[in-house]
């Protein structure tokens, strides 16, 4: 198989399982803020097909879980009654990607309560809130890497065109923000910023926060890029005929840096989820009762739900295949450039 | 080599001054501060709490603020917690020596892994027992840290094989000196398991990287058809040659366990600068963070600094570089 169709299947894959999270209305069964006071940490539900006295169902079934009499948090499932899992119900109502109305769900439990991953503490769903918290994960993460792509673009071609005293600031402001450890430097920025804030002004809090502390390494890049461009013979021709700064920038320059910005932004989400995950599981990040991946682990800083609830400990391998994801894609992509930058310097012309 | 020690202490010191001028830039555009909460509690009068604001000069513009501060830390003062009321350089001091306990162990043990296995992979390129390895290594690449170091907990808890948190048993002041070292040892077994675990992916993978491009050298070709003998030519030969992005290398990793230790710190309650970061975040306790931070700016600074006189060492090119022209 070719560089190529592997890149686009990992791309592929990887969109399917963003938008298995941005459908998380659908996908999930109930409201992640919905809580079920009678059932508090309750265990996964396993589906079952083949039941003992009347054989195999097509349909899956399941089992209610009822709390042991005299228990906070024990569960014995009622084995006499099959409940049938119910496909495109009707349920709690939910924006279709922030937008359109709709109740309509890819499945439910009907009357008894269906939880695939259990149930925390207020008897939320556990499946549902890692949808939803990946979410806001997932978003944070692009917008963190987003912002700090657009602001390492910015200040590498800045320094890389303008040279001299500015060029040399820049690069030592870079190397600056290079030189702490970063969650240090997440630490300090998160510091001095409100504690308590409303879910919606903290989550864009955190994307700034996290956005602003990596541009670092795609600055200084970029700036290799560009001072390397400017020096090609192409880009030599275009000023010899008279192109202007931002012409040449636009038309010769930034091309080449492309591939360098898409190799960074596959290496920066997850880093910037992890970052967001981070924080919230601290407490510094996004608030209860807007899930995230990070906050929905908090809990586990608790003794006994560490101890008694092991699927409380689920969310954080949620992260999982995304980071599988954007792994294959960086390295897919670090390869295909230097595999055509080599086949570039043996051919002695451009590659394709 | 003067010249060469003086550019790079300049550099350091650059990076220091940096590292603070743009905390004090980030303190002072934060609204409010530890005296905030105060004015809520009716036990505490309103000239008492001015009295306070003057005292710890809160109100003054940053620039003289960070004059002060600066001066004092030229005698070894870090300025004052709010919280605890003392000098912040003791307080940080015990915790800062738990983290560097925990982050020392760590990388030398990373490094202890990384280099054997990755000379041990590279002379394999490409057969079964590389892949497999990078196989091993991807996993744990995927696997965030704060996953694992919850999932280690979890065990640990559930077969009680090992102490859970804290880095000392109850009754440690009463231990014998040898009893000692064998309690910190068994409770610095998992934070260090979740350090290495993070950090040797990376490493790894440019270890392997440099010695497999070293092999692929003529002078290596030479010494193979010389009959030099299989270790000798690795360890003694293909390494030093891949020796310079290694060690160029070893700073970032210092980087990355330090700030992979602020988390495993707080998952295994660790007593190092990681809790009491966090803690003086959440109080506002300004100084306390700020000086925090610098510190582990120091410490990463200081291990360049480190590697930028291996890399003086081991690279003649730089050190004629030092003495020509």
């Amino acid at each position: 198989m070719s560089t190529r169709s592997r890149l686009l299947i990992g791309a592929v894959a990887l969109a399917a399982l963003h938008l298995g999270v941005a459908c998380a209305g659908f996908f999930a069964p109930y409201d992640p803020g919905a809580q079920d006071r009678a059932h508090p940490y309750a265990p996964p539900m396993r589906l079952h097909f083949v039941e003992a006295h009347s054989g195999i169902h097509f349909r899956p079934f399941f089992y209610a879980q009822e709390l042991r009499a005299g228990s906070f948090d024990e569960y014995e499932e009622d084995r006499g009654r099959a409940i049938p899992v119910r496909f495109f119900v009707s349920g709690a109502s939910y924006r279709v990607l922030g937008v359109l109305p709709s109740r309509r769900h890819l499945f439910g439990g009907g009357d008894a309560p269906l939880y695939l991953l259990g149930s925390d503490g207020y008897g939320r769903d556990l499946f549902s809130r890692v949808l939803f918290g990946g979410q806001v994960s997932l978003l944070a993460g692009l917008i963190g890497a987003g912002l700090t792509l657009s602001i390492g673009l910015c200040i590498g071609a800045a320094a890389g065109i303008w040279g001299g005293w500015k060029d040399e600031m820049l690069m030592r402001v870079a190397e600056l923000f290079l030189a702490l450890p970063w969650i240090y430097l997440l630490f300090a920025m998160r510091a001095f910023l409100p504690l308590t804030v409303p879910p919606l002004k903290a989550f864009l809090l955190v994307v700034v926060v996290i956005g602003a502390v990596g541009w670092g390494r795609p600055a200084r890049m970029v700036r290799g890029i560009v001072l390397s461009a400017k020096e090609r013979d192409f880009v030599r021709a275009a000023r010899g005929f008279g192109a202007s700064g931002g012409y040449l920038l636009r038309r010769h320059i930034l091309p080449e840096a492309s591939s360098v910005v898409l190799t960074q932004a596959a290496i920066l989400v997850p880093q910037f989820v992890l970052a967001e995950m981070t924080l919230s599981f601290l407490g510094l990040g996004v608030p209860e009762p807007v899930p995230s991946w990070g906050n929905m682990l908090a809990s586990l800083q608790h003794y006994n739900v560490l101890v008694s609830y092991w699927w409380m400990y689920l969310p954080a391998l949620a992260m999982v295949p995304f980071f599988v994801g954007y792994l294959v894609l960086a390295s897919l992509l670090q390869g295909s450039s230097h595999a055509a930058k080599i086949e570039e310097a043996r051919s002695g012309v451009g590659c394709e | 080599m003067i010249r060469f020690l003086l550019r790079r202490i300049a550099h350091a010191a650059f990076l220091l001054v940096g590292v603070s001028v743009l905390a004090f830039l980030f303190s002072t555009l934060a609204p409010g501060n530890y005296f905030d909460d105060m004015r809520l509690n009716p036990q505490i009068s309103a000239e008492r709490l001015n009295a306070l604001r003057a005292e710890y000069q809160v109100d003054r513009p940053m620039v003289m603020r960070y004059a002060r501060w600066a001066r004092a830390l030229l005698h070894g003062d870090l300025g004052f917690s709010f919280a605890y009321n003392t000098p912040v350089a003791p307080l940080l001091w015990t915790r800062a020596r738990n983290t560097l306990l925990l982050t020392g162990t760590a990388m030398v043990l990373v490094w202890m892994l990384a280099v054997p296995l990755g000379v041990w992979s590279a002379e394999r390129l490409g057969r079964p027992a590389d892949v497999a390895l990078s196989w091993a290594t991807g996993v744990l690449l995927i696997v965030p840290d704060l996953a694992l170091a919850l999932g280690l907990l979890v065990l640990a808890v559930r077969s009680g094989w090992l102490p859970t948190g804290g880095m000392v048993s109850v009754g440690f002041e009463g231990f014998s000196a040898a009893h000692k070292i064998e309690d910190v040892a068994s409770h610095i077994v998992l934070p260090v398991i979740v350090l290495v675990a993070s950090a040797l992916p990376v490493l790894l993978r440019h270890v392997r990287a440099a010695v497999a491009e070293a092999l692929e050298a003529p002078f290596l070709r030479a010494a193979t058809a010389h009959g030099i003998s299989r270790m000798r030519l690795l360890y003694r030969y293909a390494l030093p040659a891949a020796a310079h992005p290694l060690i160029a290398l070893f700073g970032f990793s210092l980087g990355t366990l330090l700030s992979g230790s602020l988390l495993v710190e707080v998952v295994m309650s660790w007593p190092g600068l990681g809790p009491f970061l966090l803690e003086a975040i959440l109080a506002r306790d300004l100084y306390v963070v700020i000086g925090g931070v610098l510190l582990s700016t120091l410490f990463l600074v200081a291990g360049n600094f480190v590697a930028d006189l291996l890399l003086y060492w081991a690279d003649p090119r730089i050190r004629a570089e030092g003495t020509g022209r």
